[in-house]
């Protein structure tokens, strides 16, 4: 991955903190992503890996620490200091988030093309005809058939959910996308092609991309590099290759080796 | 029991809802929430409508009310009975000498005047709440403008129907502001509402109260290549001939007959008084 020296960072997280009290969700997170990077969170359950995503996306508010965005109109801004109008703009234009469950993500009684369309028309999209060409576009892109742009996602396979649940965030050319397991709860075959799919549309569209997953296929295929939480502190960081083929914390040795080969 | 208070609430509560009203005129089209009261009639009959009114009216007053444009239907008569009881003001059906007017779907096809206040029942004062069913995140939408979510509910009615097939309710923003439901009126009344009169608009059981001041900018939303259709049936009043005013469709006989006519009663009463007749009139 291209990082040259003068290359602004997309995204600089410092010192990300959230705790529930006295437990702690995740601590001392820094890192910067690159526009065109793709990085991947892992650790097992509780590790705090759906809590640093959270706090990232303007989900939850961290106890302390800055996450500075690369804005298009002002230049690097914190998120966390920002005012929430502003925080939910950027969050309906520049980010996009794709959760692990379709039906978090998607309106269940809004047909595709509606579903689609929505962050057209929140951005103040008013032409019906323009807002329809675009979504029967992107049912293409995340190949779901033209003929089915009128249907509610509630007739739609867990996969076609997942596929739809991207295109919706990615109609409005996001350049930073969120996603929570994204492929969590699908078989392994819809996971193959959800996988396809989205490297395609990473590299297509120069995304950033933040994935946070249990499952190391996916960061392998996906991620350039990698980052690994354990009790909410990270623990490892490195290059996905590097780190998966020589892990150095006791931990992500345990990880890798926990695979199951076939 | 003919010891009531004016108008039935006692004063207190009616300055709490005076306030409430002067909030909302001050917000065009903001719901302003209210303590609502127990009335003595059930949920769904008016008792947000009841309440605004009760506020508002004086003993030099003159009342009426409708429901569904008409005067003598069982709503329309108990409240305004109620309020002759409660509060012995003068009542009227004729819409002109109305100072305060309660409606229940409808607004008066005559024009409303800068000394008259309508007054409308409201049984969902949220017009998103169909698409959102949490009111934290309504308010939320409100307060920071984020409407597109309307514009969802538009694009599924031309998906599944060809046409924006919302016909009443329809969601209108009041002075490039806040998004409001304009009550079940039909779509047909939407271009009254930026009218002389004050506009008063009562939900008692969601507790809200919410106002369009007088020459207000209200516009009903729509797509460019979709433009907003204030439709109504497409024939004339066949009791008095009336072919600009809003149509209700009254089955006759057992073997299909229908006629047209229309729905504010008081309107066609002074056309037919006016010496206009329909088809029905010149058959008979």
């Amino acid at each position: 991955m291209m990082t040259s020296a003068e290359a602004t960072p997309l995204l600089q997280v410092r010192g990300i903190e959230k705790r529930y009290g006295a437990r702690i969700g995740c601590t001392g997170v820094d890192f910067d992503l690159y526009p065109g990077e793709v990085m991947g969170i892992v650790g097992e359950s509780g590790s705090g890996k759906s809590t640093l995503l959270n706090c990232l996306a303007g989900h939850l508010a961290p106890d302390a620490g800055q996450v500075v965005f690369d804005t298009r109109a002002d230049g690097p801004v914190d998120t966390v200091a920002m005012s929430e109008p502003e925080r939910r703009m950027l969050g309906r234009t520049d980010w996009a988030f794709v959760h692990q469950h379709a039906r978090d993500g998607l309106r269940m009684s809004v047909s595709a093309g509606g579903n689609i369309g929505e962050r057209l028309m929140a951005v103040g999209a008013r032409h019906y005809g323009d807002i329809r060409e675009q979504a029967v576009d992107w049912l293409g892109r995340v190949e779901i058939s033209e003929t089915r742009v009128d249907d509610r996602p509630s007739a739609f396979s867990g996969g076609m959910q997942q596929r739809l649940q991207i295109a919706r965030n990615l109609v409005t050319g996001p350049r930073l996308v969120f996603m929570d397991e994204p492929t969590g709860g699908l078989d392994v075959s819809v996971q193959a092609r959800l996988l396809d799919l989205l490297r395609g549309l990473v590299r297509e569209m120069g995304l950033s991309a933040l994935i946070v997953t249990h499952d190391l296929a996916v960061v392998r295929l996906l991620a350039d590099r990698l980052m690994v939480m354990k009790d909410g502190h990270v623990v490892e960081t490195g290059l996905t290759d590097q780190v998966l083929d020589d892990p150095q914390h006791g931990y992500t040795q345990l990880l890798v080796s926990s695979v199951l080969q076939v | 029991m003919s010891d009531y208070n004016f108008a039935y609430l006692d004063e207190q509560t009616k300055r709490m809802i005076r306030r409430a009203i002067l909030k909302g005129l001050a917000v065009p089209g903001y719901q302003v929430p209210f303590a609502s009261r127990e009335m003595p009639m059930p949920y769904g009959w008016g008792t947000g409508g009841v309440q605004v009114s009760a506020a508002v009216l004086t003993p030099q007053d003159r009342f009426k009310v409708i429901d569904q444009g008409a005067d003598d239907t069982t709503n329309a008569v108990s409240i305004r009975k109620f309020f002759e009881r409660t509060a012995g003001v003068d009542t009227t059906e004729d819409t002109r000498c109305a100072s305060v007017i309660q409606t229940r779907h409808r607004i008066p096809e005559a024009p409303l005047s800068a000394d008259q206040i309508l007054v409308y029942q409201v049984p969902i004062p949220e017009p998103l709440r169909f698409l959102e069913p949490r009111e934290t995140e309504t308010r939320k939408m409100h307060s920071l403008q984020e409407y597109g979510l309307m514009h969802v509910k538009l694009y599924e009615d031309i998906s599944r129907h060809g046409a924006i097939a919302t016909s009443y309710a329809y969601p209108v923003q009041v002075a490039d502001r806040y998004v409001m439901d304009p009550s079940p009126i039909p779509k047909f009344d939407n271009p009254k509402l930026d009218m002389a009169a004050i506009q008063l608009f009562g939900a008692g059981r969601e507790q809200r109260i919410y106002a369009v001041p007088p020459h207000t900018k209200v516009v009903s939303l729509d797509f460019d290549d979709y433009p907003f259709d204030p439709s109504k049936a497409d024939h004339a009043c066949a009791l008095c001939g009336a072919d600009d005013s809003y149509l209700d469709e009254v089955i006759v006989d057992d073997a299909g007959g229908r006629m047209f006519m229309c729905s504010d009663t008081d309107y066609c009463r002074t056309r037919r008084d006016a010496g206009h007749v329909g088809t029905a009139e010149e058959a008979a």
